[in-house]
């Protein structure tokens, strides 16, 4: 297993499912048998403000939250918190944005945190059916379909 | 693969599972972030969870629960400490039997509150065991820790959480359960639990000693632990701050504290003498530093700028460095905003049009303070619009006393606002005045908690419910009217003007249920008629 630890930032604004998204990367690793830290800050986050959360994997994870300018990744689900977090990626780290799916091409508007997923997905080392297994094990039934859809979507554009 | 038996979890759902197993009877606590969700975690769990009025009463139904004998934990934010007070000092007075955990969530940074107060202080204050941890699995075992701290001292212990603990989530291995909970007895003891003061001062002498037989204790305890490493750099350190600096420095020779109060001064002691340097790095208040320098052992200290808001890997490098240097503003990003379609938006809407001066309070309410409204002119703490906008009526010249108002939540009301109602009836000012309650049926701002005016519980069943308009009359309220702003804004904007003028004590309940919640409230209404219906039904 790498040494190295891998950071993500998951950013965008309250109610667009950043948690969500955050929580399937975290327990993703933490299947995969990493050392896993993500950290959030909530409470004002319903009242449609800037959210992000800091996903951090590895062999051994020490603090919660992602270095300054450290970040590998940086996935943002608002079009207007690209330039915000921009400072959070480290030289040569992957931005993954908004507007790289249609949004009109989803089942379901909301979808968009998972479409980036599948962007997000193809740049790390965890299996297709890893993602899937944990995308069905968060939503409820009547979401699924529509999360599938947006996560292979997503997969695809990348 | 991970050990099948590790959860990933936050710090306030491995507080929760740490209780449950320790056999904590009945945990309590009033909503306020980071804090929140230890209760409902540990009601989700199986352990019987409720939600106080405030933290006062809540430290106090907990306290009883220890007196008889059980284990207990309640739970709040940082300034929650500063309502339950009272109790807490005293409780260090009187023990328990059986154990108390208190549980402050403090809020370094200032997330989601009104100050970034560092409630170790607490603890040298009143005299309370605190414990610090700095992740998921030291929030497990350090809970397990203060509850057997709790029952062997047979005293209150302080479990001392920040956001970054309480909102992390990291890996757990929980141990297994201990035994079932004892089952809870009385017993008297009328000199060490009635605090009068030919009891309370040998009950001052008796707390004394048991701290220094903790302190004695805690030389030992494995909760402190040092990390080897370089000796020309050795830090002292304690919570999250510890995991900074693993992540910056991990060659440096480190004493990371875990029980902070009685400190094991020796061992600190013993550890400066062992290297070159000594820096105390720590969030907030230099409590450590200053309690470390008071027993004489030359240690050096983080910079005053890093006393303010959270520290992060960046910054304890920049400690570590000395360096004083300006920090470069990171960008700033949207603030949270009342929600399109709130109703309180009429509300803000009217006060700026009739000019008012409007002492606030604290809730999703109180981003009408930003623009586009800045119409909130004061906020303090929970209740104090009531008492504030009272006293300026007090003293302001007649025409601008008019212009008074107090507004304050549902849930807040509850909390702090009813002895402020009482104020308002026996001290009225001259121009009389007005409160406005904005009655949204729950506590929106830390997530949508039931609270008594709901009538329900924190598991969503149906109680005794609190009237706020039945509760203001009673104190003798003389105007007291229900309204509700969104389906009739002409109207309530004349209601308020003629109230504002009116010369006497109006309260108005202003009540439409959160939209963010209003189908869930559907439901459980729903449930309940089910649920009654079936009863009903039964032979």
């Amino acid at each position: 297993m790498s040494e190295r630890v891998t950071n993500i930032i998951i950013a965008g604004l309250g109610g667009q499912g950043v948690l969500t998204a955050s929580a399937i990367v975290s327990e993703l690793a933490f299947r995969a048998g990493f050392d896993v830290k993500q950290s959030e800050l909530h409470g004002m986050s319903q009242r449609g403000g800037s959210v992000s959360s800091d996903i951090r994997f590895g062999r051994e994870v020490f603090s919660p939250m992602v270095p300054t300018g450290a970040a590998d990744y940086l996935v943002v689900v608002a079009p207007d918190q690209v330039e915000v977090n921009r400072y959070q990626l480290r030289p040569g780290g992957v931005l993954v944005e908004p507007g790289a799916v249609d949004a009109a091409e989803l089942i379901n508007k909301k979808s968009s945190n998972v479409a980036l997923l599948g962007i997000l997905s193809r740049h790390l080392d965890f299996s297709e059916a890893a993602w899937l297994e944990v995308i069905a094990a968060v939503f409820p039934e009547k979401l699924l379909a529509a999360n599938l859809q947006a996560f292979a979507l997503g997969r695809e554009r990348a | 693969m991970n050990d099948p038996n590790k959860l990933l979890l936050s710090g306030d759902e491995a507080v929760a599972r740490a209780a449950l197993d320790a056999g904590v009877i009945l945990g309590t606590g009033y909503p306020g972030t980071p804090s929140t969700e230890i209760l409902e975690c540990f009601s989700q769990l199986g352990g019987r969870a409720q939600w106080a009025p405030n933290e006062k009463v809540a430290l106090e139904v907990a306290l009883g629960v220890a007196f008889a004998g059980a284990r207990a934990m309640v739970t709040m934010k940082h300034v929650g400490v500063n309502v339950a007070a009272d109790p807490l000092f005293t409780s260090a007075y009187t023990g328990v039997s059986g154990a108390l955990l208190v549980v402050s969530a403090d809020d370094p940074g200032i997330a989601s509150s009104q100050n970034e107060q560092d409630n170790r202080h607490y603890a040298v204050a009143a005299g309370l065991p605190m414990l610090e941890p700095s992740d998921s699995q030291e929030a497990y075992d350090f809970t397990r820790a203060a509850l057997e701290t709790s029952e062997r001292w047979k005293i209150p212990v302080l479990l001392r959480l920040t956001t970054r603990v309480c909102h992390s989530r990291t890996l757990v291995h929980p141990r297994a359960a201990g035994p079932a909970p004892k089952t809870p007895h009385f017993e008297r003891d009328i000199r060490g639990r009635v605090m009068i003061p030919a009891y309370a001062r040998p009950a001052h002498r008796r707390l004394r000693q048991k701290l220094s037989e903790i302190q004695v204790w805690n030389e030992t305890s494995t909760l402190n632990r040092v990390i080897d490493g370089d000796r020309k750099l050795g830090v002292i350190t304690s919570g999250v701050s510890y995991m900074h600096l693993r992540e910056v420095a991990p060659h440096l020779r480190v004493l990371k504290l875990g029980f902070t109060y009685p400190l094991p001064m020796e061992t600190i002691r013993a550890f400066a003498a062992g290297v070159e340097r000594c820096l105390v790095l720590e969030e907030g208040d230099p409590y450590l530093a200053d309690a470390i320098r008071a027993a004489g052992v030359v240690v050096e200290s983080k910079p005053e700028m890093y006393r303010f808001d959270e520290l992060d890997a960046g910054r304890v490098r920049r400690i570590l460095a000395g360096d004083t240097s300006p920090e470069t503003p990171v960008p700033s990003g949207k603030p949270p905003q009342l929600c399109v379609g709130c109703s309180y938006r009429y509300v803000f809407e009217a006060f700026r049009k009739l000019d008012c001066i409007v002492a606030g309070d604290i809730g999703c309410y109180t981003l009408g303070a930003v623009p586009p409204f800045e119409a909130i002119d004061a906020c303090v703490c929970m209740g104090a619009s009531i008492g504030v906008g009272l006293g300026m009526r007090h003293v302001l010249p007649a025409e601008e006393a008019r212009r008074v108002v107090s507004v304050i939540g549902d849930s807040t009301f509850v909390h702090g606002g009813i002895t402020g109602l009482v104020e308002m009836v026996y001290n009225p000012p001259p121009t009389g005045h007005v409160v406005l309650i904005l009655d949204n049926a729950t506590t929106a701002m830390t997530g949508h908690q039931e609270h008594p005016g709901t009538g329900r519980t924190l598991e969503h069943e149906p109680t005794g419910k609190l009237s706020i308009e039945d509760l203001a009359r009673s104190v003798g309220i003389p105007n007291v009217v229900v309204c509700d702003p969104a389906t009739d804004k002409p109207g309530f904007e004349r209601l308020l003007r003629d109230c504002l003028g009116n010369g006497q004590l109006n309260l108005i309940v202003a009540r439409r249920p959160c939209l963010l919640i209003a189908g869930k409230i559907k439901d459980y209404e729903r449930a309940a008629e089910q649920c009654c219906e079936t009863l009903a039904q039964e032979p």
